[in-house]
Order: structure tokens, then C-alpha cells, then sequence
């Protein structure tokens, strides 16, 4: 494989593009659970989903280190990161501020990422989740700020306990890990200040 | 070099959109959204040398021009007025650098820097308000040093601020704190809301609109989501209460807005009006009128006879220093509102004189 091959464009106009795809991001996060659509016209590498990748574009940089399964990280998906964002690809879930992760594989567990400190929360980890679709899936039921009563979303395609997982990260607040889940050119936020329950 | 980044003339000097570097932009989005996961805790960040003094709203500027896109309209009120020094250069500001469409409605505005208020109108969801904080640290004036406050806020343990407010009770009957009122945020956090009345600090519990604050000097950025918690410290036998007026606006006749008070002579002379300036100006504009809102034909200044007045304009109308020849010359609303405000005063010391 050629360098040509392995690495696929990002932005063609990196200041609005990125400035777009950021407030979509921060009303996904003020909001959670709204699922929102990130269309632009960029070729995520395979592996990423176009959601993912347009949000590591807008976010990570060398400042960043990124946590990535190891296909992943192996393939043109490592390559972009490194070529478009200059971020560190890093080894242990626990050193990196951005992390790639399919909702379906059985590790790492949440608990694997920094979940902040009691005086630094906002050093934990903001984790994108890549899902099979955003709806369709077992509902569950958010309340918390950026909710007014309460709200569902039912993402599937997770993992087993990933539900049990999200409501221990929950239970961290004002530490955990905050999630972006994203499915082809849609994404939902789920801040660590949500919290879940599962509907009867 | 993309078309932004080119010079737009001869002499002017080739900034990006929106002035900041795109490094320092990802900076402070990455700090916006870890504010808004953690509503009420202080991100630190690198805030940037700005082309003002700190102390001047770079911090609330910072966080737009991180934010400002094409998309956007954007709204900057001082004290509640669009027309004053800082409103007016932080507006030009983006407009310079960030082509952005400005406004001084309320209703028209994506984005809202404020520096002390909160507009009138009520808030909408999309809504952003962008606050200028000058110190984001509520526990500042407690406790000085910054590894205490710090480990307060990880360990909530705010009893100094309790504390603080029950003294006031006992020395002086009542909470004295009038503006930068402490809120907890979410039950967890204690959060100074900056300099804006306590008369406002309602307003932010459950609003519908994203409220982000940046403090420049002393680098923190902070957030509420919207529908967050936001309630105002106080005890149960005295209750949290904000500021009330004996008298109405004085040119709109608005009774439950925030007023200023104006010395408007040298003899003890003094009107309340609104603060909100788009606010006061809507009302006059839906038909109300304060006490001492000028009429330049009562006061005989303008001759009223029907080939001059243009029907349904009683802007113009109501105007003793405008010549009747300009009139309906398409004059903006905000130089209206000033002339109104001088039709008050100068009718009050024509009268006591």
C-alpha cells in the first residue's frame, strides 16, 4: 500500500469546516441525546466512521494523544490521525485524551480511560463510540442537565454491560469519561453528567 | 493560504477568520466541551494576548471567536446596552474579523456576549450566551490561594461560603451580596455567574439557550448546558430575593426590568430606566410610555401641523432636535433611543428651571 492510498483527505477548508462541525459537537454535548448529523464532505479512512473522523479533525491536534483498537491503529485510520492531527497514538487507554471505540468489542472497558481527577475533572478522556446504528436499539432513558424532563435514545449494537458500564461512569460525576456516539454521518452526545436509566 | 486568511486591502494585516489561530481555536473548543460535561466547573485554559487590555472582555471574545461562524448573528451588550464603548468595539470586532452579521435584537441573535446582564427578552433554545467574566473564582475573596480553592471545589466543601452569607445576615439583616450573586450549578458546583445582578440569576436557572463563560486574565472557561440547575445560595428563613423598584421605567414604564438609576441634573434630579436599551426601545416602539418620556409637541418644541408629522412615526415625532425636513431619512433605532433618553432629561430641567 502507498502513502497516496493509505492516507485520505481531511478538510478542504479547515477554518469553517471545523468551525461547523464544532458547534455541532457542542450542542451534541450541551444537549445529549439529540442525534445530530455531521454531513460534510470529507473520506473518512476505513475503519472511522465519517462522524468520528470529522470530530477527531476538528478536536485533535498534537496536544492530544489518541488511543485506537489496534486494527485501527495499524491501518489507514493511524496513518490520517498521525498525517492530518500530529496527535501521539498512544498505548495505554489511560494516557489518552480522545479514544476510537466500537461499541461492540468486549474491551477496553470504560473504566480503562482517564477519568479525571477531583481537582482537574476535565482531564478525563472524551471517547468516541462507534455504533452499529443510533436508533432501533434497547431504549434508554437520559435525564440530567441539557435534558429538560427526560430523553431517549437506544443506540445498538453495544456490547454486553456497556449499559451497566455507562451508568458507573455516570455515578463517577463530576469525574468519567464523556462519549460521543457515532453512526456513518450522525452522532449523539453523552456527558458524564447524564444519567442513564434503562426504560420499563 | 485560503480566502479568509487573505488581505482584504492594501493596509490591513492578514488575520484569520476570527482572529485567533486555529491551534488556540481547537484549545478552547476542546475547553468548551469539557465545560459543558462538568456545568459549573472552571476549565482552565491558555488564554491569549488579545488586541485589548485583559480586563476588557478578552475572555468572553476568546470564546466567541471560537465559536463565531458565517452562520451566526451576534449580539454584544455592556451593562445591558448595545451602544456603549465596549458593545460597540468587541461588535466591530467581528465584524472586521469574522464578516459577522451583527444585531441589537434580542430575537435576532445566535450568539450574545454580555458583560453584567442578561437580556429582558426571554432566552431561546440555539441561543448562546456568551458572558466576560473578570473573576470566575466565587471563592476568590474567601480564600486567595488557588491549590485551596481548587481542592474546596473537588471536595465541595463550601461551608466558607455559607459562612460568608450568614455573616452578612447577622451583621447587616441581609445577604448584601447585590451582583456576582454565588449559584450552585447542578447541586455540585459553586459557580460565580460574573457581574451581572442578582436580579438576573433567575433567569439561568433551566434556560433554554447554552451559556458559556470565559474569564481572559485569569484563564478559566466555564459553562451551563441548557436546562441546568442553577440555584441561588440562601438560607430557608431568608430566602434568596432579588432587587425591586418603587418606580417604574421612566420611558417605557416597564415595571419588572432591571433599572439604572441617571442623575439627570445638578439639583438632586434623578430617572430610573431600563437597562436592556433593546428592551426599553421595543416597548416605546409597541406604544409604552414612561412618566418621563419627552413628547416634543407637548412641550411645543415641534410645530404639529399635519404636512410635517409622517403618520405612525412617533419616533421622529416625539424628537425636538430633529429637523422636520429629515424626517423618515432612515435614522438608525439606536441613535433614536439616545435622543430619546436627552427628550427626558431636557424636559425635566426645562420643567424645574
Amino acid at each position: 500500500m502507498t502513502i497516496e492510498t493509505a492516507i485520505a483527505a481531511g478538510f478542504r477548508d479547515p477554518v469553517l469546516q471545523s468551525q461547523t462541525a464544532f458547534r455541532t459537537l457542542l450542542a451534541a454535548l450541551s444537549e445529549p441525546g439529540i442525534v445530530h448529523s455531521i454531513a460534510d464532505a470529507i473520506a473518512a479512512p476505513e475503519g472511522l466512521h465519517q462522524a468520528s473522523a470529522i470530530a477527531l479533525l476538528t478536536l485533535a491536534d498534537y496536544e492530544t494523544p489518541i488511543w485506537l483498537p489496534q486494527p485501527l491503529r495499524d491501518g489507514p485510520t493511524g496513518a490520517w490521525l498521525r498525517f492530518h492531527c500530529g496527535s501521539t497514538l498512544v498505548d495505554d487507554p489511560a494516557r489518552a485524551a480522545f479514544a476510537v471505540l466500537d461499541a461492540a468489542a468486549p474491551e477496553p472497558k470504560l473504566s480503562a480511560f482517564h477519568p479525571g481527577t477531583d481537582q482537574f475533572p476535565d482531564r478525563s478522556t472524551t471517547l468516541v463510540l462507534q455504533c452499529a446504528a443510533l436508533a432501533g436499539g434497547e431504549a434508554l432513558v437520559l435525564s440530567g442537565p441539557g435534558i429538560p424532563e427526560t430523553r431517549s435514545i437506544g443506540p445498538l449494537g453495544l456490547r454486553d454491560g456497556l449499559v451497566a458500564e455507562l451508568q458507573d461512569n455516570a455515578a463517577l460525576y463530576p469525574l468519567g469519561v464523556d462519549l460521543v456516539l457515532t453512526h456513518g454521518d450522525r452522532l449523539l452526545g453523552l456527558p458524564r453528567s447524564t444519567r442513564i436509566g434503562e426504560a420499563r | 493560504m485560503t480566502m479568509h486568511q487573505m488581505p482584504a486591502g492594501d493596509t490591513k494585516p492578514a488575520y484569520n477568520y476570527a482572529y485567533l489561530d486555529e491551534q488556540t481555536k481547537r484549545m478552547i473548543r476542546r475547553a468548551l466541551l469539557k465545560a459543558v460535561a462538568v456545568p459549573g466547573y472552571q476549565v482552565p485554559f491558555g488564554s491569549r494576548e488579545m488586541p485589548l487590555a485583559r480586563g476588557w472582555g478578552t475572555g468572553g471574545i476568546q470564546v466567541t471567536a471560537a465559536i463565531i461562524g458565517p452562520a451566526d448573528t451576534l449580539k454584544v451588550i455592556d451593562q445591558g446596552a448595545d451602544d456603549t464603548t465596549n458593545a460597540v468595539s468587541i461588535r466591530k470586532f467581528f465584524e472586521r474579523t469574522a464578516d459577522a452579521r451583527t444585531t441589537e435584537a434580542t430575537e435576532e441573535a445566535t450568539i450574545i456576549q454580555t458583560r453584567h446582564r442578561i437580556p429582558e427578552a426571554p432566552l431561546k433554545a440555539g441561543q448562546v450566551m456568551v458572558y466576560q467574566v473578570p473573576m470566575p473564582e466565587p471563592l476568590r475573596r474567601l480564600e486567595p490561594r488557588e491549590a485551596e480553592t481548587r481542592k474546596m471545589h473537588a471536595w465541595a466543601e463550601y461551608g466558607l461560603m455559607q459562612v460568608k452569607l450568614y455573616e452578612d445576615i447577622a451583621r447587616y439583616g441581609e445577604i448584601t451580596k447585590t451582583y456576582d450573586y454565588p449559584v450552585m450549578v447542578n447541586g455540585r458546583y459553586v459557580m460565580a455567574p460574573s457581574p451581572i445582578p442578582k436580579f438576573d440569576n433567575p433567569k439561568m436557572h433551566m434556560s433554554p439557550a447554552l451559556q458559556l463563560f470565559g474569564a481572559g486574565r485569569e484563564k478559566r472557561i466555564y459553562a451551563l448546558p441548557p436546562h441546568t440547575s442553577v440555584k441561588s445560595l440562601d438560607f430557608e428563613d431568608h430566602p434568596f430575593r432579588i432587587q425591586s423598584w418603587t418606580e417604574p421605567c421612566g420611558l417605557c414604564g416597564a415595571s419588572d426590568s432591571y433599572l439604572d438609576e441617571v442623575v439627570i441634573d445638578d439639583r438632586g434630579g434623578r430617572m430610573f430606566v431600563c437597562s436592556d436599551s433593546h428592551h426599553c426601545e421595543t416597548r416605546r416602539e409597541a406604544g409604552h410610555r414612561g412618566t418621563m418620556l419627552g413628547d416634543a409637541t407637548a412641550s411645543g418644541f415641534v410645530d404639529l401641523s399635519p404636512s410635517t408629522v409622517i403618520p405612525g412615526d412617533r419616533r421622529e415625532a416625539r424628537d425636538p432636535f430633529r429637523n422636520p425636513t429629515e424626517q423618515g431619512s432612515g435614522m438608525d433605532p439606536g441613535s433614536a433611543v439616545g435622543s430619546a433618553r436627552d427628550d427626558g432629561a431636557d424636559m425635566q430641567t426645562g420643567v424645574k428651571s
